[in-house]
């Protein structure tokens, strides 16, 4: 596979380990009154799509750059690769 | 020795003589020859014996999809099993023996497996050695392994070298063919970017095995014209012996060049090459493979597929036979009856399934058409053939065609299935195989040459166009009229000898049809429960017709019933050539420590941890015993002073102005108040509670820390905390950088190590100046920039320096010098060990991913004030239960005995099963301070249970030890030492 790094260009998949859903990125408040259960789904709750998926890559072998790859999970087309910190700040980190 | 089957004509160099050995025998070839051609040339019929059976085999086809032929070749450690002889290159001195026999080829006692057949039949081991049931690992698998199989290992390491390259183009063309050729050579022309493999080391494919020609000349001439051009061409390469056995994801191929098993030495050079090639399009022209029909004793040998016969005869001017009848059901194999009756050969007779077939052989040739062969006679070369119509010939050889099946294999690896193909009675790639691949020729049941030349060339301008370039201007090659018509025929079933379909697993049609009988019915299950295209053909000229047979068994179509998942390899790749250089000590990076030179210098005897080599212990003269080592380096340091290297630590420099911030979040324990020049033992905590990994951190400036992590886990941390500042926390101004191999850190510990660092650093470092757990910047022997951490892992007033690493060999020694007056001792990790484990210091054994902080009596540090990792999860009720296990020391109540770490507990008493275990040993050590044995471990409500006795069981080592609970600070509890 190869991978659309958006600083460096198409690199080996063998440059990245691989971590899982982005959804990991939605950790959950700790103050919430229901932290438990969420820390919980969140933790152990992923959706394992056929189709598309975005899920968390690290460029370990490389720039040490999270990314988020969207990949067809039947094909392994890869559609789309973001930096996942502007990802996590587009879903509402940091707030 | 004379070749007595080698007749005029041919591409080799007959001016050349190569001497080769089989079993023993001196035979004599040319250069231009393969081990199987060479082997019929010199009249050598029968070469190996079947998997299961041990029935005699001969040579069935003239390529990479041979089942019969597998010979062990070379020697010692060079001996490579199974190899095909249909594609082993002839060189001189090649020394090759049959497998699979036992005394001999010629006499093989297994061959009684043949008579027993009735008994070993689909499926026979799952079903007659079941019982009884311990038999199966004793007995019946020793046997079975014995006497079925293929070639041997040499249990010798292979002594050649293998490489791994990466390639890039625009273009790949897969198979030199006449589609291939005439493809590259359009791309090529047009200045595409092309590289274009063939696994044989004569580029042209069928070309060389036909009697065709192409433009007027031979088509075998016409490919060699071709593959010079593209040899000339610097936009191309035209790779040979190089076998494209996979297909994956994005355009990337793999490929393994065979660049020296051509040759009897490698001399330096590397066997073979493990390629990845990174394509922008793919031309697949990989052709077809001939396959057989099922018919009683079609398995004796010199029963081989029509095109190899040809081929043979073709290429390396070698009759198969003298005598030589066709059976097919397809105008191909009639091109063998031409080819043969043209070199002069006497051809039997044509014996065609078809009724009415539109083509004509040569004029004298018996046509006897609507006919079937039912059976063969002869034992190690096929004597007779007998006919539907009770008609019986006299032949030495027999070539079969039950027609082409498309080599498709590369476009069905990623997972895209065939589509049969009526009008050629076989399986073609399926509508857009891949994004970017194409296919053209044979592959694409185009089985004309006309049809491949054609379907080559659009290709070739197609790419040529899809990179912009413009379209060069090319005529097509002007060829024979062909015929390539075909009625399916699969199975002759009056036949009542058995009728072999998979030759290499000794499958026949009663095996398919006791599978379909048993409900073994998908192409799937046929597989795993008859052996079916299993092993090192998968099957090439065996799978179709076999699954034709289950179709008409169910009574669906062929195309329903479908093929087996095809996966990579194409063809057997050797793991060495996977391995590549990975292997031995190469297998991994070894990383040295600083003073590795030092120490080695010393005499240190090292251990592997992760990747590095460490230090384990320094022994001196008159020791003989690890033991005297590691106690006398104790008892040194905790006396006097001891230095060990532990720059294997992970260290991680965290800056910015959110770096407090960040800490408070990855560690449990709260780090918000630590102060400039101030240390703190840190735990971190997986996100579902688990303990992860501890250090300590250090805070150098208002912004700026260094941490340090286990050894084992320096990698997984940095990523997890890469990923906790850009994933969960990209507001945090906060940056993160390993210095592991930066900086070279030793441990000084002991009584005097702080009047031994005073001699070497500037700043004053008094109890009062530079208290436990200060840090700090300092120069060391007036000038070297290092770092000071007052910290102890071994209990002891201790501090760990560091230095660039650069320093570090030399440091070390500068260390050892100044503490010459204290006596001062390197200790190695066992010591570091047995000190961690006096002072009840967890570590890897503990911190093994099954422990929370409050297994570990570390549960008071998991802050609930503020938000961290894992704290939310760490108070889930079950890991809360009031008896959960302890961290506790232990020691043997009678002192003389040993703990053993491993050892779980019981009470006294109860019978020692999972319900009555209570916990388990996780380090253990002699303690010479103590002068007895000492351990750490986990048991249940530990923390109220001090003073109590369990049983510590070890059945590995069949020892019981009745064990004391005590606090696991088994020195100094109150750290009085530390302070001082």
């Amino acid at each position: 596979m190869i991978i659309n790094h958006p600083l460096l260009g198409p690199r080996d998949a063998a440059e990245f380990t691989y971590l899982g859903d982005v959804s990991l990125i939605n950790r959950p408040d700790w103050k919430d009154a229901e932290a438990e259960r969420k820390f919980h789904d969140y933790l152990y709750l992923r959706d394992n799509p056929a189709g598309e998926h975005r899920e968390l890559w690290y460029h370990e072998q490389g720039d040490r750059s999270w990314l988020v790859v969207t990949r067809d999970t039947v094909t392994h087309e890869v559609k789309r690769v973001e930096l996942a910190r502007e990802a996590a700040l587009a879903m509402g980190r940091g707030k | 020795m004379t070749q007595p089957n080698r007749v005029t004509g041919g591409l080799i160099n007959r001016d050349a003589a190569l001497g080769f050995s089989f079993n023993g025998k001196s035979m004599t070839g040319h250069p231009g020859d393969t081990l199987a051609s060479a082997l019929l040339a010199n009249g050598q019929k029968l070469v190996g014996r079947s998997f299961k059976y041990h029935r005699p085999r001969g040579i069935f086809t003239a390529g990479s999809e041979e089942p019969n032929a597998l010979v062990q070749l070379r020697r010692g450690g060079h001996c490579e099993p199974n190899s095909r002889a249909t594609v082993v290159e002839l060189f001189e001195g090649l020394a090759a023996e049959s497998q699979n026999h036992r005394p001999s080829l010629e006499f093989d006692l297994m061959a009684v497996n043949d008579l027993l057949s009735p008994f070993l039949s689909a499926g026979f081991y799952y079903k007659t050695f079941m019982w009884p049931k311990r038999f199966w690992e004793r007995v019946y698998e020793p046997v079975i392994r014995a006497s079925a199989g293929l070639g041997k290992l040499s249990m010798l390491a292979d002594p050649d070298q293998y490489d791994k390259g990466f390639l890039h183009c625009d273009l790949l063309v897969i198979g030199a063919g006449p589609a291939g050729l005439s493809a590259a050579l359009a791309a090529g022309r047009a200045g595409v970017r092309v590289i274009i493999a063939d696994e044989d080391f004569l580029p042209g494919g069928r070309l060389n095995l036909e009697s065709q020609s192409i433009d007027g000349v031979a088509g075998s001439e016409w490919a060699a014209a071709c593959a010079a051009e593209l040899d000339s061409l610097d936009n191309v390469r035209c790779m040979r012996r190089m076998t494209v056995f996979g297909a994956y994801d994005h355009g990337i191929f793999g490929a393994v060049e065979r660049k020296t098993d051509h040759l009897a030495e490698s001399a330096g050079k590397p066997r073979q090459i493990l390629w990845r090639i990174y394509a922008q399009r793919s031309l697949v022209c990989t052709g077809a493979t001939e396959r057989a029909i099922a018919f009683g004793g079609n398995d004796r040998p010199n029963v081989m597929l029509a095109g190899a016969a040809r081929g043979f005869l073709n290429r390396f001017g070698v009759a198969a036979g003298r005598r030589i009848a066709v059976f097919t059901n397809n105008d191909s194999g009639w091109r063998t009856a031409a080819d043969f009756a043209k070199a002069g050969l006497d051809v039997a007779a044509i014996i065609d399934t078809r009724e009415t077939p539109r083509v004509s052989g040569p004029g004298d040739v018996t046509n006897l058409l609507g006919r079937r062969v039912v059976a063969t006679s002869g034992r190690k070369s096929i004597r007779s053939i007998t006919l539907s119509d009770g008609l019986r010939l006299s032949v030495d050889c027999l070539a079969v065609s039950g027609g082409w099946s498309p080599n498709l294999q590369l476009t069905c690896h990623k997972r895209n299935r065939p589509r049969w193909e009526e009008r050629v009675a076989a399986f073609v790639p399926g509508s857009d195989p891949d994004r970017g691949m194409r296919v053209a020729g044979a592959v694409d049941g185009q089985f004309t040459l006309a049809g491949c030349l054609r379907a080559g060339q659009e290709a070739g301008i197609g790419a040529a166009v899809e990179f912009g370039r413009a379209a060069p201007a090319l005529e097509l090659p002007r060829v024979e009229a062909e015929g390539c018509g075909i009625t399916p025929f699969w199975h002759v079933a009056e036949s009542r000898g058995r009728c072999w379909l998979d030759l290499q697993n000794d499958v026949t049609v009663k095996d398919v049809e006791l599978s379909h009988r048993e409900g073994f019915k998908s192409v799937e299950h046929l597989k795993r429960y008859t052996t079916l295209g299993m092993a090192t053909d998968q099957g090439k000229t065996a799978n179709v017709p076999a699954l034709a047979i289950m179709a008409s068994l169910t009574g669906t179509s062929i195309e329903k019933t479908g093929t087996t998942i095809y996966r990579p390899p194409y063809t057997p790749v050797s793991i060495g050539t996977l391995a590549g250089r990975s292997r031995g000590r190469e297998f991994r990076p070894t990383r040295l420590t600083p003073s590795h030179e030092w120490a080695h210098a010393r005499g240190a005897v090292f251990v592997e941890a992760g990747n590095w080599l460490r230090a384990q212990w320094f022994p001196i003269e008159g020791e003989t015993h690890w033991r005297q080592s590691v106690d006398r380096e104790v008892i040194a340091t905790r006396r006097s002073v001891g230095i060990c290297d532990v720059t294997t630590l992970g260290k991680i420099d965290i800056q910015g102005r959110d770096a407090n911030l960040f800490l408070n979040r990855v560690y449990a324990n709260g780090f918000a108040t630590l102060a400039v020049g101030r240390v703190r033992y840190g735990l971190m905590l997986r996100e579902d509670g688990i303990a992860y990994d501890d250090g300590t951190t250090a805070r150098l400036g208002d912004n700026h820390y260094v941490m340090t992590t286990t050894t084992a886990n320096a990698v997984l941390v940095f990523r997890q905390l890469e990923f906790a500042r850009q994933c969960l926390w990209p507001e945090l101004d906060v940056h993160l950088i390993s210095v592991t191999d930066g900086w070279a850190q030793f441990a000084v510990a002991g009584p005097n190590s702080r009047a031994l660092l005073s001699k070497l650093v500037t700043e004053d470092i008094s109890n009062h100046a530079f208290p436990f757990m200060a840090c700090g910047d300092v120069t060391l022997c007036g000038k070297v920039p290092g770092r000071l951490f007052r910290i102890s892992f071994s209990g002891e007033l201790a501090y760990e320096v560091a230095v660039p690493s650069r320093y570090g060999n030399s440091m070390m020694a500068t260390l050892m010098q100044a503490g010459e007056e204290f006596d001062a001792v390197p200790y190695g990790t066992e010591a570091l060990g047995v000190m961690r484990i006096e002072k009840g210091h967890a570590a890897g054994n503990e911190l093994n991913g099954h422990t929370t902080a409050l297994n570990l009596g570390l549960g008071r540090m998991v802050s609930q004030k503020k938000d961290c990792i894992g704290n939310v999860l760490s108070r889930r009720e079950e890991m809360n239960s009031p008896d959960a296990l302890r961290l506790m020391g232990f020691r043997p109540v009678d002192r003389g005995e040993e703990l053993s770490a491993g050892a779980h507990f019981f009470a006294k008493g109860e019978a020692r099963n999972m319900q009555n275990d209570q916990g388990w040993l996780s380090s253990a050590a002699w303690s010479p301070i103590l002068g007895h044995s000492i351990g750490l471990g986990f048991i249940r409500d530990g923390a109220n249970r001090i003073g109590g006795e369990v049983i510590a069981a070890d059945p590995l080592r069949g020892r019981e030890v009745t064990a004391e609970i005590v606090s696991p600070h088994f020195l100094d509890p109150e750290g009085e030492r530390l302070r001082g």
